[in-house]
């Protein structure tokens, strides 16, 4: 059913998400990996599902919807920060501190 | 007769503090974007807001009075869930009457700032009740997601820009580990249910299952986020910083104490089958945070950093109690985080009364010498500190909060001695924060240029006046509340310590 398979792509998928998290110093693109570090797991659970049933399947919808309200508020903030500052690079974003 | 929470009915009467509150957000939420932006409306709203908390704290304790039941379903009715709701929304009550005053006074004109305060309270109380991954999962997005646009509610501010970007990035940072922990936990179990899991994991010995102890390993990872627990803690100082002053307090009180609620429920009622491996883990992030959250604090010169950073000690502090993992623990726990939700917001608004004068009132100098211009927000900050250094008599309930903790790390059937000498060492260190701030306000001289600052607006020093009266009241005498917090955990966590996995596995240490 092709599962260990889903499961193996899914944590390689995870783990280029949290690389480019820790790598990246743009605010975009550590966003967008975010998000591809939640749709990895969303693989997971529908890998999962074909083990236990509906259960992950219903959670991967309930993911999305979470994830689909986290980029609106989360686009918001970047927005707010570009009208401070003319720039979403992390790397001159440095008022706190200590 | 329990509620049967298969039956829509019934799940909807089992949910109804929470489903009111929600609720009644919507509504304000509409009043608030029926007009334009104004101070009247923002102050409509905020007292809507505070009414509306009220009542639900009256319903939750008139509901856990009753004392309902339900069996195992996706929702806990127990009086744990009771005593946390309570918990979140006395945080929620102070930092609404806090922010009435507080917003308009930084320009901060939006109602919707009221009732963002309000869902986070409610996905607060939704984890506090959560008995299966995916309630708890909505909950915790739910809190986030709200505070997130709290942090940042001041759009004039490029320090609350910016603490909102950080706290943002790395919220979604690590709610993806705690997304994967959970899938991982659901590979391994084939369920999404506490209970389930428990017995599962007892029953087909899953305790050296790999995929399961990495799910914990990220579920425990994406919580630590949560708690600001070292070394997961880097973004609390500066999200505490820069976010409104009422918010920080609602973020180290409430915010952390839903962390706590959930990840309390999650480990003893899922995990008390792996306890031996999951000890280790916690064992190390509550010394590592005691350690670095309260020597970091003592070189700090802002108080709002030196308060998110004695958060972080005062993490390392619950995680012990956590780390001993009894009901007397969980009672104790409690306990703690009343007190400290108190002290934390109070302090707070002592630093919100101080900012009057114009400045930010979070620099030590704006304290210098505050007992020579004004007696009784000294002394109510004194009392606050005390509080939180846990000092006897003046520190009130303080003082009983780490005490009971110390007793239940030494009295658990794996004594965490180790862990309680860390405790009262680091308790040692912390005082050399705390009573600076206290003999900065007595001994040193009024800054000749200092601002005046006006006497405080009625809610601000009802909020300061009640946290103070409260903490020495349970000081002296603590026995109601230590009564409430013992029953409470007796009807919640009682299942977790009558489990055959969990004392098996407490006296195999």
């Amino acid at each position: 059913m092709m599962v260990p398979e889903a499961l193996a792509l899914s944590a390689v998928l995870f783990c280029i998400g949290v690389v480019g998290v820790l790598t990246r110093r743009n605010a975009i693109i550590i966003f967008m990996c975010v998000e591809l570090m939640l749709n990895a797991v969303n693989l997971s659970f529908v890998a999962f599902s074909r083990l236990y049933g509906m259960t992950g399947q219903v959670f991967v919808v309930f993911v999305m919807t979470v994830a689909a309200a986290e980029a609106a508020v989360g686009l918001a903030i970047i927005i707010s920060i570009f009208r401070h500052r003319q720039t979403v690079d992390l790397t001159n974003i440095n008022l706190l501190k200590g | 007769m329990p509620y049967d929470l298969g039956i829509p009915g019934q799940l909807t009467l089992a949910l109804a503090p929470d489903l009111v509150l929600l609720g009644g957000a919507m509504a304000l939420m509409l009043v608030a974007a029926w007009g334009p932006e104004s101070a009247a409306r923002q102050r409509t709203v905020g007292i809507g807001a505070l009414v509306l908390c009220v009542a639900v704290l009256a319903m939750v304790i008139a509901v856990a009075i009753r004392q309902p039941s339900a069996a195992n379903g996706v929702i806990a009715v127990d009086g744990f869930r009771w005593a946390a709701d309570a918990l979140f929304l006395l945080a929620a009550i102070i930092a609404i009457a806090l922010s009435i005053d507080y917003n308009p006074r930084e320009g901060i004109l939006a109602g919707e700032a009221h009732v963002l305060t309000l869902f986070a309270t409610g996905g607060m109380m939704l984890m506090a009740a959560a008995r299966d991954l995916m309630v708890l999962f909505l909950g915790i997005e739910l809190m986030s997601i709200a505070v997130y646009a709290m942090v940042g509610l001041n759009r004039r501010s490029p320090r609350a820009a910016e603490g909102s970007l950080k706290y943002f990035l790395l919220g979604a940072f690590a709610t993806a580990f705690l997304l994967y922990g959970i899938a991982l936990v659901y590979g391994a179990t084939g369920s999404t249910n506490l209970a389930e899991i428990g017995e599962r994991i007892a029953a087909l010995g899953l305790s050296r299952s790999p995929m399961l102890l990495v799910g914990i390993a990220l579920l425990l990872v994406g919580f630590g986020f949560k708690l600001a627990a070292a070394p997961f803690h880097m973004w609390a100082p500066d999200v505490y910083e820069g976010a409104p002053t009422p918010i920080s307090g609602f973020m180290a009180a409430g915010v952390k104490a839903a962390a706590f609620a959930a990840f309390l429920r999650v480990w003893l009622e899922a995990f008390p089958g792996v306890y031996t491996e999951w000890h280790k883990a916690v064992w190390w992030l509550a010394a590592t945070t005691m350690v670095v959250g309260n020597i970091i604090a003592l070189q700090q010169k802002n108080l709002k950093r030196m308060l998110a950073y004695s958060s972080i000690g005062h993490t390392g502090f619950i995680l012990v109690a956590l780390a001993a993992g009894t009901p007397q623990a969980a009672t104790a726990f409690l306990f703690y985080l009343f007190a400290y939700t108190l002290a934390t917001m109070g302090a707070f608004a002592v630093i919100i009364a101080v900012g009057q004068s114009g400045g930010s009132g979070d620099r030590i100098e704006d304290f210098h010498g505050l007992w020579h211009s004004n007696p009784g927000l000294a002394v109510a900050m004194m009392v606050f500190m005390l509080a939180l250094l846990g000092f006897p008599v003046f520190g009130g309930m303080g003082f009983f909060a780490k005490w009971y903790v110390l007793q239940a790390a030494l009295q658990a059937p794996a004594p965490q001695t180790r862990l309680a000498i860390i405790l009262v060492i680091t308790s040692t260190i912390s005082a050399g924060y705390y009573v600076w701030v206290v003999m900065v306000m007595f001994m040193k001289q009024r800054a000749t240029d200092a601002l005046r600052i006006p006497p405080m607006p009625a809610m601000t020093r009802w909020v300061v006046t009640a946290s103070v009266a409260l903490i020495l009241f349970f000081g002296v005498y603590p026995e109601p509340l230590v009564r409430l917090a013992r029953a409470s955990t007796a009807v919640g966590i009682a299942p977790v310590d009558g489990g055959p996995a969990s004392t098996a596995a407490l006296q195999g240490q």
